[in-house]
Order: structure tokens, then sequence, then C-alpha cells
């Protein structure tokens, strides 16, 4: 070791200090230390990657780069698809900002982590009214990995071999759903949407409703943005048929729409990023995860935060409940594998709701509501194109059709003019023909939106 | 030994500071689209959802209850916390400042690859610093934590067995010690875990490990250094004895803290390596995460890799979905991104021989800290003679058990946080102390004076009411084991 300090992170990097704890170590040197490694596994070269660099250099290096990606205010961001554009109160950014919540870890000494334990509980129970649940762990990964892991645990619980997917679900979503049940030899069939409505379809949906069948999930809104009319009726088909409705979704949607509690779902997963997260390039974001009942708390994955008393009975305490569930006391018979989670994300979530409140969350809903149907009408004026493609009501995302132009084509030429939208549907959607998905939220003005119908003008 | 009072807030719950009539927030609304709705219905009332139950709160009370529980909550730049396992090392300021750039946050991960250059190029670079740490060939920055890496591990060996005529093989070995995800990760991936029982140092022997191979194992999963704080020094013949028996060596990276610029996992035989970043690479740890956990393979595996592997060519950087024999997509998008780049910012930060000094002195750090402990209060259970790495676990001695608990939560009376507790599962009345480098000596002897100190209170029967000075004082987990409910009614 080459002692070079003082450096700002490692206060013992001084020879004097170095020395001191050799000797009480009783090491001739740091070499000594690493003795144990056979010679044929010591790397006797330094790493190939350039030396550290200042502070200062790093920020202004790494902010130059980063000043590459075309990001808002220079880019106006019509896209969604799970990720989606919304402006997070300065407050939330405030509160995940305390060093003694983020640079704090899994609270395994309670007594000293009563904060980030009662601000997850708040979330847990801030979700479960919202979406009509009995319980809801303290989060997962992202939507997807909620989603295959509730797939995955339906199965479990209902010990049957397939699950049905609606195909109207986010393509991306559907493919962590595969990789993740691929394993346990699950076979996923796929129910139809409706090319009228964008909806369900339900003749697909009785078809494949058969008795090896554990579930369905499906998505509402779904990924075309369309809100499940018959939503009611798909979750009680599936009941009659004895599998568990897993139910997908984007949290700003119940702002307006009925919770899934309200028509029976069991499980409900969704994405927290709307709720006061930044869209990150995709991560860190907020798996939810909440089932209906006490019964399927106790299969369920990830970690739960329940409030008890302190021994003397006293005062109200919290701490993780339900451990036997989980990795660190199950091992392999745990309900998952999942450990570090996404707690800060849920802190974020739970900071975001309380602000906004029962006033602000509506009036949100309202906003958003507005807004993408304003923009949708708007973007159906632009010669050519069907929008909305679908029939069905929507809720802040919409699919749209081109006449004579590729989806493709569209969403690069857009995008070269500062506009990021008309994620292309083709691809994973080819019956539907030449179509792009469009996120219309709080913080897209008429404006924008008129800037976006004037650049469809320009590029289809 | 250093006075301490944590905050005591009798805070409410936040649904309990709701009153009718007040918000902390006001979404924009636009005067155009506003008039435009005037008339319209756009949402059938069937779909419509009752009465929200959300709580009413103006924006200062919401501050003020958060900031309390902040208050609440013990950290990293609150004071030490040599949790085993989980290196809460300091994480530096720079790279929070860095992600929130809005190149990092306000950038969707549908965005055309060329808007999305800066970022990608980053990714790019932080892949080939992790290739050349690990002595992997190549990464997926994908899984979004320790426990993900692991889960594409598993599915990787899986898969790449079944291409090889390996269907059959559905044992993976596990040691005794290893982390709880390790077994849970392969069972998920759809195999049965094999124990292996460590012999008498806290090691791994190659012996062990021979005589339960078969024609049945598909693979091994190990940590090194282990959980003991143990360098694997038969780490090479076991890999050799996997490879012979036709499995695969799968690297649980927890503990890289101990080996950066001194050893290399794929110098050592193995084919999958995963690194926990908020771990080793300084990211914070979020109270539980969030972390990311990339994967990095040897060039036999590196078709198996999740999807996205990000590419380079002549016109840039690649977001590369084209993987024809990947295990598939583990993500909805892409990965953890701004943790990424605050691993890639920390290695810049450190560099070739910064990273070295971190291994170097996490690596003294633990020693100094362990040579400190009266070795009859704290003694070691296994490879007494031998070197810990970046962490050391020492037992409770006593003939009462419980002895580990009550120093843990003593501890907290003093502002530090415990060790880990009754881990591994291995070592009775277990502390698991890894201090890393970035406490100072000092702290380093306050630690282990305090934890001399409390042994000689535990003989004299003095910690049976502790802890007194944190927000709360003793809880019953026995009662929240058995809840009735996971929410609150209000």
């Amino acid at each position: 070791m080459v002692v070079q300090g003082p450096h700002p992170f490692l206060p013992n990097l001084d020879d004097e200090i170095v020395n001191q704890m050799l000797r009480q170590v009783g090491a001739s040197s740091i070499a000594e230390l690493f003795s144990d490694i056979p010679p044929e596994f010591t790397l006797r070269r330094k790493l190939a990657i350039a030396e550290g660099q200042p502070e200062a250099t790093v920020r202004r290096e790494v902010t130059r780069l980063l000043s590459r990606n075309m990001a808002p205010p220079d880019a106006l961001c019509f896209l969604g698809g799970g990720v989606w554009p919304h402006y997070i109160p300065a407050a939330v950014e405030s509160i995940v900002s305390r060093q003694e919540f983020y640079t704090s870890y899994t609270p395994y000494q309670p007594e000293i982590s009563q904060g980030i334990l009662q601000a997850l509980f708040e979330y847990q129970s801030l979700m479960c009214d919202f979406l009509g649940m009995q319980a809801c762990n303290s989060s997962m990964y992202d939507w997807a990995s909620s989603a295959a892991e509730a797939v995955r645990m339906a199965a479990r619980v209902k010990k049957r071999d397939v699950f049905l997917v609606a195909e109207s679900v986010g393509p991306q979503r559907l493919e962590v759903i595969r990789t993740y049940v691929e394993p346990m030899g699950l076979g996923l069939r796929t129910v139809k949407f409706d090319r009228r409505t964008g909806g369900l379809d339900q003749r697909s949906l009785e078809e494949n409703l058969t008795a090896e069948v554990a579930g369905l999930y499906f998505e509402n809104p779904n990924y075309f943005g369309v809100i499940e009319e018959g939503a009611e009726e798909t979750v009680e088909k599936v009941h009659r048929a004895g599998g568990l409705a897993v139910v997908g979704l984007d949290p700003t949607s119940l702002s307006v729409l009925r919770e899934p509690g309200s028509y029976g779902a069991d499980v409900v997963v969704g994405e927290g990023q709307p709720l006061g997260i930044p869209m990150n390039f995709g991560g860190p974001h907020l798996g939810i995860f909440a089932v209906r009942d006490m019964n399927l708390a106790r299969s369920m994955p990830g970690r739960m935060i329940g409030m008890t008393t302190t021994k003397d009975g006293a005062e109200r305490a919290y701490c993780m409940v339900l451990q036997t569930r989980e990795q660190h006391i199950r091992r392999e018979h745990a309900s998952s594998n999942i450990c570090t989670n996404q707690a800060l994300l849920a802190l974020a979530a739970a900071s975001y709701l309380s602000l906004l409140g029962k006033n602000g969350f509506a009036k949100l809903g309202e906003v958003i509501l507005g807004n993408s149907h304003y923009a949708a009408e708007r973007v159906g004026e632009v010669p050519g194109v069907e929008s909305p493609l679908f029939e069905g009501p929507f809720f802040k995302e919409f699919a749209v059709r081109y006449g004579s132009s590729k989806a493709e084509d569209v969403y690069m030429r857009l995008s070269r003019r500062g506009i990021l939208g008309g994620y292309p549907l083709t691809k994973h959607f080819p019956g539907i023909g030449e179509a792009g998905a469009y996120c219309v939220t709080e913080v897209h003005s008429s404006e924008d939106i008129s800037r976006l119908v004037d650049t469809l003008k320009e590029v289809l | 030994m250093r006075g301490y009072r944590q905050a005591r807030w009798d805070e409410p719950l936040i649904s309990e500071l709701s009153r009718k009539g007040r918000t902390g927030f006001i979404p924009p609304t636009d005067p155009k689209i506003e008039a435009w709705k005037e008339g319209r219905n756009l949402l059938p009332a069937k779909l419509r959802r009752g009465e929200l139950h959300l709580p009413e709160i103006a924006e200062l009370q919401v501050l003020r209850h958060f900031n309390r529980l902040s208050q609440m909550n013990f950290s990293v730049e609150t004071g030490t916390y040599p949790l085993g396992s989980c290196t809460m090392k300091y994480n530096p300021k720079v790279s929070e400042m860095i992600a929130a750039s809005p190149g990092m946050r306000d950038v969707h991960p549908l965005q055309p690859e060329e808007t999305m250059q800066g970022l990608l190029g980053i990714f790019y670079d932080l892949s080939k610093m992790l290739t050349e740490i690990t002595g992997m060939d190549s990464f997926s920055l994908s899984p979004a934590a320790g426990a993900q890496g692991e889960f594409a591990g598993a599915l990787m060996m899986r898969k790449y067995l079944r291409d090889n005529g390996g269907a059959d093989r559905d044992e993976i070995l596990v040691p005794d010690s290893a982390h709880g995800t390790n077994p849970a990760s392969a069972a998920m991936g759809g195999f049965r875990v094999v124990s292996v029982a460590s012999d008498e140092r806290g090691l791994v022997s190659a012996s062990a490990v021979r005589k339960l191979l078969s024609e049945k194992t598909a693979g091994m999963m190990l940590t090194v250094p282990n959980t003991l704080g143990l360098f694997e020094s038969e780490v090479g013949e076991v890999s050799r004895a996997v490879h012979e028996a036709g499995g695969l060596m799968y690297y649980d990276g927890a503990n890289m803290n101990a080996l950066l610029g001194k050893a290399r996992p794929g110098d050592m035989g193995f084919d999958i390596v995963h690194l926990n970043l908020h771990k080793t690479f300084a990211t914070p740890h979020g109270g539980g995460g969030p972390g990311a956990g990339p994967v990095g393979v040897t060039a036999m595996l590196k078709d198996y890799l999740p999807v996205p592997v990000v590419t380079k060519s002549a016109e840039g950087y690649h977001l590369n979905y084209d993987i024809p024999r990947s295990i598939g997509r583990l993500k909805g998008s892409f990965a953890n991104s701004a943790i990424l780049l605050r691993a890639y910012c920390y290695i810049m930060l450190m560099g070739a021989t910064g990273l070295d000094n971190v291994s170097s002195l996490s690596v003294l750090a633990a020693n100094y800290l362990l040579s400190k402990l009266d070795p009859e209060a704290y003694p070691l259970r296994q490879g007494k003679s031998l070197r810990r790495k970046h962490e050391a676990v020492v037992s409770v001695n006593g003939t009462m058990s419980g002895g580990a608990m009550k120093v843990a939560k003593a501890l907290l009376d003093y502002g530090t946080h415990s060790p880990t507790v009754y881990f591994p599962l291995t070592v009775e009345e277990a502390l698991m102390i890894e201090p890393t480098e970035t406490e100072t000596i000092e702290a380093l002897d306050e630690y282990a004076d305090l934890l001399n100190a409390l042994y000689a209170k535990l003989e004299r029967g003095e910690l049976e009411d502790v802890p007194k000075n944190t927000s709360v004082g003793r809880i019953d987990e026995v009662r929240a084991s058995h809840p009735l409910s996971l929410k609150v009614k209000w």
C-alpha cells in the first residue's frame, strides 16, 4: 500500500496512524494482513483504472457528461409506460434528503430506528387505505418485480400450473414476469384485448380460465392508458374459476379511479415512481405490493413493518414483523430472496401522499384527466392521426395511430425536435398498426401540448 | 463513555395530524384546459372512486412530522455504524449533488439512445471498471440489488447448464455461513440447496465440497471473504473441484470491500459475480434501500447476461437487448441508474490507488478493533489464528443465552449502532463487526472500550433494562410478530 494521505474519506490514511494500528494488530505491514490470500490470487499490479480525482473535478466532469443527455427544460417529455414525468414537491425532496433517513440501513435495531420504521409503517397504511387492501409491504424493486413476485406468490398459494396475463400489460413487465416464473415451470397464457375499446377481451378471458389457472394479472389502466370498465366482472370470473386476481396500476390513477379493493382484487402491485420519485432513467423506483387480507400477507415477499409497544406496554413503537417469511430466517424456504429494497422511495411516496393529501391528490387526478384528454383531442386534429386510438375511457396515457408514417420514425423525428414521446407500440402489438403512446400529466401546459401538435404536423 | 440522548418525540401517525380543509400542495392547472373541460364528462361515474381517504395537512406540519421522525433515526452520518456485512461507510455528498442533475433525474428510460449518450457512456465505463475490479469479462448493470444479482446468477447457471447437457443438475452448494439471500436466490432459480458445513477454521474446505459434488451439482455460491471475515484460502481448489464436477462458481460480492485491488474473483475461478454497489461503492443505504447489484460473467457466459447490456459502437453507446441466450429482463426499465451513477462517481473519486487504500484500511480497521477487544469477553470461535479481512465475528462469552442481544441494545445507549447480531448462524451469540475504512482510529478505540466496558456490565447483570437513551425502550417484538393488522384505522 502506498500511503499518500490525507484523504477526505480515509481518516486513517496517514503513516503514523497506520503504523500505530499495525503495531496494535501485531503486523509488520498492510501486506501481511493480506498474506492469507494464496499467492496465485494476489493481484500484483495496480487496477487499470484512472487515479482518483478531487471532488471539484469529478463534479465538473460528470455533470458535463450528464448535460449531454436530453432532459427538461430543454426537452418536453410525453413518455410513460411505467415511468412518468410528474412534478415533485420541494418538500418531498427536502424530506428524502435528510441524511438521518438516507444514510441509515434496514432497521435491525428498532429502538434506535423508530423514525424510518414509523415512516414506512405510515407508507404501508396510506397505501392500504388508498388501494383498499389490508396489508402492504414496505417496498419491492419496481412495478415489474412486484408483478413477477405476485404471480409467483399466487401460483404458490393456489398450487396450480398456469397463470393468465393480459396482453395489454406493459411488455417490459411481461418480460420480467417470464424471467421470474421460468424456473417454477409455470405456464403463462395471454388474454387478448378488445381491438376496439382497448380493454380486456372478456371472451378471451373465459376461454382461458381453465381449472389449472392460478390467477390473472391485468393492469388498470392498462399499457394503453385504457381503464378497464369490466374490472369487477373480470375479477368475479377469476374468483369463480378459483384463481387470484392480481391488479397492476399507476397509483396516480387512484386519485379519480375506483380502488382495486372495491372490485375484489386479491393482490395489487404498481409503480410508486409518480409519487414524488424522479424518473432517473429507470430507477431507483418503488415497487408497490399489497394484499387483500392477513392470510395472503403471510405468503408475501418483502419487509413489513408493524405497530407494537415497548416491552413495558407504555409506548407505541414500530418494528419489522412477520420476518419468518424472509430469507435471513427461512433461507431456501423464504417467500422471496429480497433483502435490500427501496425503503427511501417508500418514504418519498409517504411524504408525497401526506403533502397532497385528500384535496391535492383529488385535484391532481382531475388535472391529469383534463390535460390528457385535451391533448388526445388536439393530437387528433393532426391530419392522418387517429387519437385516441381506442374507444375505452382512459387516464393519463393514450395510444394514437398514424396514417402513413412509421411509428418508429415519428418517435425519432420528434426527439430530434426536442420532444420525447410517441413511444412505438407497433413492435410489441403488431396487430394495431403504426401506433405510438403518449403520456400527459400535470407538468404539461396547453402550450406544451400545442408544441407537440405543431411538431407532429411537421414530422408526419 | 459518551453520553447520548436520542430525540424522543411523541409523534402521532401522519393520519392523526389530519384536519379537514387543509393541504400541503396544490397541483398546477392550465386555465385554457380548465376552460376546455367545462361541461365535459371525462370519466364515467361508475369508474369514479368514492371519497379519497388521505390526510389533510399543511406543508410545514408535514415537514415537521418527517423531520421529527428523522431525528429518531440513527445513521452513518450520526455515528459509528459497524453493521457487519452491510459496509456502512461514508457516502460522498458530491455524488448526491451530481445525481441531482437534470441529466440524471429527469431522463426517461424510453428516450432514444441518441438522446442519452452522456449517461450511457458513464454506464459503459462503469461496466468496464467493474470488469477490471472483478476480473470478469462482461457486466450487466440491471439487477436492482445483490439478491436480484444472485437470482440472475442462478438463472444463468440454469440456462447455461441446460444448453450444455446439464439439465439434470439441480443442486447448488451453499456454505452454512452464507447470507440468507444465497439459498433463497438458488431456490427461486429452481435449485435444491445443499448446505456445506464450514470446518473448525470457519472455512469451506475442498474436501467437504468434494464429498457433496455429484452429477447433480449445478454449482456453488461462495462469499469471499466469508461472513466471518475470513479469506476462503481453499477457494482455488474448491473452484477446480466444482468445475471438474461440471458445476459453475458464483461469487457473492457482498464483502468485496476487503479485496479491491488485492485479489479478483475472476482469477480465483469464479464464473459469475455480483457486486453490491451500495456497500463497496459507497451509495447511501436509504433506510433499507435502494441498492444496485450488477452481475458480471466470464466470456463463456456473456450470452446469458440479463438484458440490457451497455455496448459501444462507432455510432456511440447502446442498450443491447439482442442477446440470444439471455435469461431475459429483470427490471421494468434498465437499472437503478441513479445508484450506478453514484458508484461511478465514487470510483472516479478514489481511483486505482484509492480503492486499494480502501481495502487496506477497512481490513486494518477490522483487525485493529478486534485486537482491542478483551478476548475473554469476546472470543473468536473459529480460525483464531487467522487474520480477519473487512469484518470480524466474535461471540459474547457467557453461559446465559441472550448476551449478544443485551450488548447490542446497550451499545445504542452510547450513540453507536450495534454490530449485526446472531449472524452467521454458525456462531453462538454472534456479534459481526464491520467498522469500514471511514471510521477514525479514535472512533475504533471508543467502540472497543465501550464493548469491553459493556461486557463487565453484562456480567454484573446491569444490561437487563437497556436501551434507555433511545427514542423508545426495549420493544415487544413477540407481540409484533402476531399482528392483527398492518395498518391503522382512522
